[in-house]
């Protein structure tokens, strides 16, 4: 079988089981919709102080957001010990991690397509630098975050408390990325500095762990 | 013992989970086109042992090797796996489960996946045509779609465990000639059970397990268990 063609079948079927379900979507947006109502109301900024916070209040909501996707991902397949069903099949193991983070990707991005509108109007934001640059930022910051959280998440499914695992490793690896993603955003809202620096930081987490992944994703799948 | 080379050998396996030894030394061999019955009290281990053989599970010490291989995974497009779970995705039709499963093992056309899945549906005689998803299913539809699912490949070592349970006694005896069928076209079969009186008639070997060890093997069901 090809590799194309199980990453593809996945995908469908993940893209399938939330659609029916939208256990994922529903508990993310009611998330992060509660983040920019409740900061909302806790900070009263001005446009130019929204601009140079927004970026780290954007990211941190979508971050806390994308755990739930995360977690609810390899949950599903748990049930009914589904996983094993593909353990004991001979496809191999990269295709299934490859089809859940582009998954996860496809769920959080729709996310921020939502989101973003809402955080323009509570924060009164109005980039000053180029807002293309915003395209890149959300693509590349929104895979690192998701492709390390497909992995950790496989890691601590079979650990009793999975829904704190899953932060404790992610968040602390994400660091750098998390960095790149709030800088860049703050630099193009603020237009003070380039966010080019920034964004080749997040290519380079994002191809350096993408690889990392898909390459230690085997013996996660085969762990006991 | 013929000789026909066995299916599987297993060599002093052992299986420890933390301090727990699921498997003390179980040496054995199975040979090919015969329908064994695995016996033993809870936790004596007998689906450790299937899934040992089915590669979901590594020996701490000990080899097993399965159709002449010692990597399970480089045969695993011809053995079928059906576990006390179901192995579905609830949210999805049999079909729609089947399919996705059919593309794993390499069926990919849909014209032939489709004509697969439906001769797998209707050799377990549920519907094909059925949209209600698995997780609508009465426990014994859904057994018998999970049975589906282990005969896709059309696998030459087919591993099941406990394949009765929750299921009507008239489905049972249908289930049992339909793995009587499947040893007679050649394949093996591993069946773990509490319900061994429904293969009485049909099985060749019952192999009896008790705390990790296999201490029997007899040819008919003996009456005390």
């Amino acid at each position: 079988m090809s590799f194309l063609a199980v990453t593809r079948a996945t995908l469908a079927k993940d893209l399938r089981l939330e659609w029916r379900s939208k256990d994922a979507i529903n508990a993310m947006l009611f998330f992060s919709l509660l983040v920019v109502v409740i900061f909302s109301f806790a900070f009263d900024p001005t446009a130019e102080e929204s601009r140079r916070i927004a970026g780290g209040l954007i990211w941190v909501a979508f971050l806390f957001a994308a755990v739930v996707a995360l977690n609810q991902t390899w949950a599903r397949e748990l049930r009914n010990h589904v996983l094993d069903a593909y353990r004991v099949s001979p496809a191999p193991a990269d295709p299934l991690f490859l089809a859940k983070a582009v998954g996860n990707f496809i769920f959080v991005i729709v996310l921020e397509a939502l989101m973003a509108p809402l955080f323009i109007i509570f924060y009164k934001l109005r980039p000053l630098g180029p807002a293309w640059e915003l395209l890149p930022i959300a693509v590349l910051g929104t895979w690192a975050l998701v492709v390390n959280g497909t992995f950790f998440a496989a890691l601590s499914i079979r650990t009793k408390n999975r829904e704190i695992m899953l932060p404790l490793l992610l968040f602390p690896i994400s660091l750098p990325a998390l960095l790149g993603m709030v800088n860049a955003t703050t630099a193009v809202l603020t237009g003070e500095e380039s966010a080019k620096f920034w964004i080749a930081l997040l290519l380079a987490y994002d191809v350096v762990f993408t690889i990392a992944c898909l390459l230690l994703f085997e013996t996660i799948l085969e762990a006991e | 013992m013929s000789g026909v080379s066995p299916i599987i050998v297993a060599d002093a396996v052992i299986k420890q989970f933390g301090r727990f030894a699921a498997l003390r030394g179980v040496t054995a061999d199975f040979s090919p086109g015969r329908l064994y019955v695995i016996l033993g009290d809870n936790g004596a281990g007998k689906t450790t042992l299937l899934r040992t053989i089915a590669g979901l599970s590594q020996p701490t010490r000990g080899t097993i090797s399965v159709l002449g291989a010692k990597e399970v995974k480089t045969v695993r497009s011809q053995i079928g796996y059906m576990a006390h779970p179901s192995l579905l995705y609830d949210e999805m039709s049999g079909m729609e489960n089947l399919r996705y499963f059919a593309g794993l093992y390499g069926i990919e056309d849909d014209a032939v996946a489709e004509k697969r899945c439906r001769e797998v549906i209707s050799l377990v005689k549920l519907d094909p045509g059925l949209a209600r998803p698995v997780g609508q299913y009465s426990q014994g539809m859904r057994q018998r779609m999970s049975l589906a699912r282990a005969l896709l490949n059309d696998p030459k070592l087919l591993l099941l465990d406990e394949p009765f349970s929750n299921v009507d006694s008239h489905s049972a005896e249908e289930m049992a000639g339909l793995l009587a069928q499947m040893r007679d076209q050649g394949k093996t079969l591993l069946v773990v059970t509490h319900q061994p009186a429904i293969l009485e008639s049909v099985a060749d070997e019952f192999v009896w397990m008790d705390a990790g060890k296999i201490v029997d093997r007899t040819s008919k069901l003996r009456g005390a268990q």
